[in-house]
């Protein structure tokens, strides 16, 4: 545990643990989809660049592009970040509007998504980098 | 029967059916609804890139998809939703360091992210059809 200021030191453990909420991961939940919306401005405001750039490539030119090692890298951290801050969100939706089995499955169902999407995009990316040309 | 009583004399909060929303609630619920719409379009990125994956015939399948009539239309919102979630996301993080949460203040950057986000969609599709 951190050290406590004064003011903790004086609290009772009720205190303490009011505003801890069930979850415990209150602040780190916030935290991450703060870091990942950040990380999401520069990655995104990419990829429409590049789409703007590459809206009429060829199967071979879009390829080549892909394989250009500081394209595959960026693209796998753009899959990696607005999937996580999308779980993020979704995760918060289904929890504020959500209840019962439902939420439950729904919130299963979250994070099964986005990590089926994120492998498929990764897998995708990574065949055509070390593919393309051959 | 003091029940129905209580339950009937309970004064109500302004109901969502008949309540017109404030400008402020209307782009905090359409930043929700956004970033499901681009949660749910990252399937469609990964069907992009599957199919690419896949070689020039699927590749050339969902080239030809993107640039029909529908496909431009779902870019097209695409588009809208990203740099909208994006510019009211920028505004987010400034509420988080507690700055700008006075109501008129509020207000006021409701129409500078909806005029950012416009700009920004409006410059992008500018460049997509003027750029060879």
């Amino acid at each position: 545990m951190p050290s406590h200021s004064e003011e903790d030191r004086l609290k009772s453990p009720l205190a303490k643990a009011r505003g801890l909420g069930s979850g415990h991961h209150g602040a780190e939940h916030w935290l991450h989809q703060k870091i990942t919306a950040l990380a999401n401005i520069p990655l995104v405001l990419w990829l429409v660049w590049s789409i703007v750039k590459l809206k009429a490539a060829s199967y071979a030119q879009f390829t080549a592009w892909l394989a250009y090692p500081l394209n595959a890298i960026l693209m796998i951290l753009l899959i990696i970040s607005v999937l996580y801050h999308a779980r993020l969100g979704s995760q918060v939706i289904a929890e504020d509007y959500l209840s019962g089995w439902f939420r439950m499955s729904k919130l299963i169902g979250i994070r099964l998504f986005f990590f089926a999407i994120g492998v498929a995009c990764i897998f995708s990316v990574l065949k055509i980098a070390f593919t393309a040309g051959m | 029967m003091s029940e129905t009583i209580k339950k009937t004399q309970r004064p109500l909060s302004p109901h969502l059916q008949v309540y017109r929303l404030p400008l402020t609630a209307l782009l905090s619920i359409s930043h929700r609804a956004c970033g499901v719409g681009l949660s749910v379009g990252t399937a469609l990125v990964a069907a992009f890139l599957i199919a690419a994956a896949g070689g020039e015939g699927s590749y050339n399948m969902v080239m030809g998809l993107a640039s029909s009539l529908l496909g431009q239309i779902i870019l097209f919102l695409w588009s809208a939703a990203l740099y909208f979630h994006m510019c009211n996301g920028i505004r987010h993080m400034f509420w988080d360091t507690g700055k700008f949460l006075e109501k008129d203040v509020a207000m006021r950057t409701n129409y500078i992210v909806i005029m950012f986000a416009f700009i920004l969609t409006a410059s992008t599709w500018a460049c997509a059809y003027l750029t060879g």
